[in-house]
């Protein structure tokens, strides 16, 4: 079970970002949770400079960029 | 460098739809196909420039570079030239504002690169070296900069630090002692290429329905508005020209991609292009979006001053563009 939070102030990046994930996670067919963050003091708790950021299980793994799905695809299996 | 472009829209128009080139709707047509055109070549091949750039000066390293190095003033012209080659959404601004606020980085030098940031990004280089030429753009990159700069210096010269909120006091505290170091990133240049030319080619798609629409609207009133039609309302000499024009575009939030099409042709028919450049640098640089967000860092006196400063410095940019162009 993943834990995926998706940090962004709900820009249209961010909105892209999340529904690569879901994408990814409908392929894939794991279970996962994933968590839109969109308070500002939350996302400052994990030091990112720009949004969106993609954390999974608490490591941020994506900052600043909507990620192709498969390089979600690849952190997600790993 | 784009003559064939303009062949190729001549050959469209005036030979394969038989348009006449002294029509207004031939000059039009021939106006929005070879712009659409060249706009788009460009807007490409400088977002993949950018891309490639921002590949080597991440934000994180920039931030770094920003609070690690004295460089005796230099800091400000540093800061603003980051903030004109890295593009990054307006909602970052906040991130961005806290992240080089913990890292030490004093409040002007902050100001300075979030002041240039927005005002300088690649689509509006792309589509002003279209529109305007090497030349205008060049003086807009440097006039960004500098704008940038000069707001930095001003505001830090102000004592504004207790006007930040009490949340940005707290993470100040909480954060004094920490440099974190970023995960350098481990893919090579060749590898990054693919993703950097898919990113560039995901910039173009979000605004090329603005570029479509700015320059439709602008390629009518090439073909139907007479030359020098401004000129009668709003000329060189007109003193109020530039506050207003400034005035009119700080609550005006547009993108850039639509808005210099535009501007183009109201510099074509007559309006001059300081007055034209201060209103576009109004419209994209200051917004009240980005405003409500920073309230969320600054004090209502603070987002003032900060907006009154910036808006001062633009019309001045104004009346000097119109005394040298």
């Amino acid at each position: 079970m993943k834990h995926i939070k998706i940090l962004g102030t709900g820009c249209p990046k961010c909105k892209q970002t999340e529904a690569v994930v879901k994408e990814v996670i409908d392929q894939l067919g794991i279970e996962a949770t994933i968590e839109k963050v969109e308070d500002i003091e939350k996302i400052m708790e994990y030091n990112v400079l720009s949004t969106p950021a993609l954390v999974i299980d608490e490591e941020i793994k994506i900052k600043g960029r909507v990620p192709m799905s498969d390089e979600v695809k690849l952190l997600l299996q790993a | 460098m784009f003559d064939w472009l303009q062949h190729l829209a001549d050959w469209l128009i005036y030979s394969t739809f038989n348009i006449s080139a002294h029509s207004h709707l031939g000059e039009a047509l021939n106006f929005f196909v070879y712009d659409t055109l060249k706009i788009l070549i460009l807007l490409f091949l400088i977002t993949f420039l950018m891309g490639i750039v921002n590949s080597y000066f991440p934000i994180d390293r920039i931030k770094s570079f920003l609070s690690r190095n004295k460089l005796y003033g230099g800091e400000y012209v540093a800061a603003s030239t980051f903030g004109a080659i890295t593009p990054f959404c307006s909602c970052s601004s906040v991130p961005l504002f806290i992240g080089f606020v913990k890292g030490g980085i004093p409040l002007g030098v902050t100001f300075a690169f979030l002041i240039t940031s927005p005002l300088v990004n690649e689509v509006a280089i792309a589509i002003f070296l279209g529109m305007f030429g090497l030349k205008t753009t060049l003086v807009y990159i440097i006039s960004g900069i500098l704008l940038g700069v000069i707001s930095g210096v001003i505001l830090s010269k102000m004592n504004l630090e207790p006007l930040l909120t009490e949340w940005v006091h707290n993470v100040w505290k909480q954060a004094k002692a920490e440099q974190e170091a970023f995960a350098a990133e481990k893919t090579t240049f060749v590898q990054r290429l693919p993703s950097i030319g898919r990113e560039a080619f995901g910039i173009v798609k979000s605004v090329v329905l603005y570029v479509l629409i700015g320059i439709a609207i602008g390629a009518a009133m090439h073909g139907y508005v007479p030359e020098g039609f401004f000129e009668q309302y709003i000329g060189k000499d007109t003193w109020y020209a530039v506050p207003l024009a400034v005035m009119l575009g700080v609550p005006m939030y547009a993108n850039a991609a639509g808005i210099i099409p535009l501007i183009q042709v109201f510099v074509a028919k007559g309006i001059p292009i300081g007055t034209s450049l201060a209103f576009m640098m109004a419209v994209v640089g200051l917004s009240i979006p980005e405003a409500t967000l920073l309230k969320k860092v600054m004090s209502t006196k603070l987002v003032l001053i900060f907006l009154g400063v910036v808006t001062v410095c633009i019309m001045i940019s104004g009346y000097l563009f119109n005394l040298i162009l």
